[in-house]
């Protein structure tokens, strides 16, 4: 999946020329933690985030007059140069530059031009509709030989029993490596043939998982 | 005169039906009656003959669309793959014909059990036909195609301004209700189910709590499988009481799914039948205490036939109408009658064989972890009373 297909494409901008003030009400207002800053030419020029803010504002404690940091100008505390991401790339991989850079958002450009961001909400929902989560169904685990050619013997298994699939993971087992775990969900409320056809054709099924407790 | 209870019934309700194969099976309602005229725990003139809902009533909640893909399934003019979007013709809910009047039918019984009720003839009405809690406003799922409960909700709202509190204790979540109230600050609903880690449909979180103005008016206790009885009292009593007070509805709408038992072969809460003697006896004290007494129960899942459901259907009632809770052995000409057809063998007591299965592994971790559940769920409302 490309990043242009989750991005927000509304985006909610600033100039380097705005006040503090003034992107504390933008962010307040559309409610937002992100907001990309661009300079008089449209182009990115950085990105403030609620905790620049939130920094940069003394404590409601703080005795004086604090007028002039409200009335400054962003491009004071803004991150320059932030790490953009391009319309094609893999939301895999941008999902990676997030981990690995502790970002909570990507602006997206093309053409030098700011046309759209992701955020961490929306890395996190596309992941909960990739484990088939926001749609009704139930949800089993098969424990299988990390072997080739598994995921079809487990499918003929779903074909057989004309089960409409929602989604399919593999995750590695923590107890061997010889196994590793399907987590499939199913459109049905009733799993009982699957894991009667899964459990005749020799594979090991947990449902539910609940370490320590055998059914 | 008001009666205490009544109970809605006609041998039509075993109209909606998929399969002989299917986990879904009417015939319960069968068993129950059975078993409370055997035991003289029902009379003929508590029983009432329900009619069924009007399309008027049925899209007060339902898509035009829907509603007529029904009707095409029922007459057998509807192609599967037609129907599949919609959920009709699908493994949960196929096709069969009449669908859309059985379906109709069993809305209209828990119409009939709101009119009762709402107008003072009754001061309880049960509807075990009823209680298809995952019905989508425009979309069947999970055996349920219209869903009554919600169109009861509305029907309520509608005639009578009521303010409806709905209870779910069935062991998956009652997800169609809660999602067609969402955003409705006037309807409270409240789901205690198996978590939907693993179980069907998957929804039924703490943080779902409903949407704009209906924010902090939807309420769900995910318990975790291998609950057992305490901790699922425990968080039933605790959320009942304190969303009543909370909510202060005019009328009690309970879902009597009695699908969280030990046998119920679709679920892992291993509940007893303990917890079908004590839900309705809470549910009609609260009742009784906030609401003038106006509850109306449905049924709901329950898929162990023979061993559970009717001795679960026929507590309920039995509380219902006022009665003394039985123990002690079932009449034997109901054994006697129903042992040769049912394909294991019937649990001859009102109780529970003790003990029911082997003890609970990390009994004390998962009634730990249910009691943390109950204090987020309940943070919104116990957090505002401070
Ligand atoms: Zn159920």
């Amino acid at each position: 999946m490309l990043i242009e297909e989750i991005m927000v494409r509304d985006v909610h901008t600033l100039q380097e020329t705005s006040t503090v003030r003034e992107a504390l009400d933008v962010m307040r207002k559309h409610r937002i933690r992100h907001t990309p800053i661009l300079n008089d030419e449209n182009t990115l020029v950085g990105i403030i985030t609620d905790r620049d803010l939130k920094e940069a504002i003394p404590s409601t404690f703080t005795p004086g007059e604090h007028k002039n940091i409200y009335e400054s100008t962003i491009d004071a505390i803004m991150t320059r140069n932030p790490i953009v991401g391009h319309p094609m790339d893999f939301v895999e991989e941008s999902a990676l530059l997030f981990y690995e850079n502790q970002i909570g958002c990507l602006p997206v450009v093309s053409n030098q031009k700011l046309i759209g961001i992701v955020t961490e909400t929306d890395l996190l929902y596309n992941y909960i509709e990739l484990t088939g989560a926001n749609q009704p169904g139930s949800q089993i685990e098969v424990r299988v030989p990390n072997i080739p050619g598994i995921l079809f013997e487990v499918s003929k298994v779903f074909h057989d029993h004309q089960t409409n699939v929602l989604s399919v993971l593999v995750y590695p087992d923590k107890e061997s490596t010889e196994t590793k775990i399907l987590v499939i969900r199913i459109k049905t409320m009733n799993p009982l043939h699957i894991i009667e056809g899964l459990r005749a054709s020799g594979f090991e099924v947990l449902w539910p998982n609940v370490p320590g407790i055998d059914v | 005169m008001t009666k205490n209870a009544v109970f809605v019934y006609s041998d039509d309700q075993l109209n909606y039906s998929f399969s002989d194969e299917h986990p879904f099976n009417q015939k319960r309602i069968t068993l129950t009656l059975d078993l409370l005229r055997k035991s003289n725990a029902i009379q003929e003139t508590d029983i009432i003959t329900p009619r069924i809902a009007t399309d008027e009533e049925i899209l007060l909640v339902h898509d035009e669309k829907f509603v007529d893909i029904v009707q095409k399934a029922s007459k057998g003019t509807l192609s599967k793959s037609a129907g599949e979007v919609y959920g009709i013709g699908t493994e949960d809910t196929p096709i069969f014909n009449g669908m859309h009047e059985a379906s109709a039918l069993l809305v209209g019984g828990t119409l009939t059990a709101v009119d009762e009720v709402m107008e003072g003839r009754a001061r309880h009405a049960l509807n075990l036909g009823g209680g298809l809690h995952h019905g989508f406003k425009g979309r069947a799922s999970g055996f349920c195609v219209y869903n009554d409960s919600s169109v009861a909700i509305k029907y309520m709202q509608e005639k009578y301004h009521a303010r409806v509190l709905y209870v779910d204790t069935d062991a998956h979540h009652g997800d169609g209700v809660q999602w067609a109230f969402y955003d409705d600050p006037s309807v409270c609903t409240l789901s205690i189910h198996e978590t939907g880690r693993y179980l069907f449909p998957g929804t039924g979180k703490i943080t779902e709590r409903g949407n704009g103005p209906g924010y902090g008016t939807s309420f769900n206790f995910p318990i975790d499988a291998f609950t057992e009885d305490e901790s699922f009292l425990t968080i039933y009593r605790a959320a009942m009481t304190e969303i009543t007070e909370f909510f202060k509805p005019d009328v009690i709408l309970t879902q009597n799914g009695a699908d969280a038992h030990f046998f119920d072969p679709l679920t892992h809460l291993y509940g007893t039948m303990n917890l079908y003697r004590e839900i309705p006896r809470i549910a009609k004290e609260i009742a009784n205490e906030y609401c003038g007494g106006r509850w109306i129960g449905v049924g709901g899942g329950g898929y162990d036939i023979w061993r559970v459901v009717p001795r679960a259907w026929a507590h309920l009632w039995i509380e219902m109408s006022g009665q003394t809770q039985p123990t002690g052995p079932l009449p034997n000409d109901w054994l006697n009658k129903w042992q040769p057809e049912a394909p294991i063998p019937l649990i001859p007591t009102w109780e529970d064989p003790d003990p029911l299965y082997k003890p609970i592994p990390r009994k004390a971790e998962i009634e730990e972890k249910n009691a943390h559940m109950l204090a987020q769920a309940l943070h919104t409302i116990r957090g505002s009373n401070v």
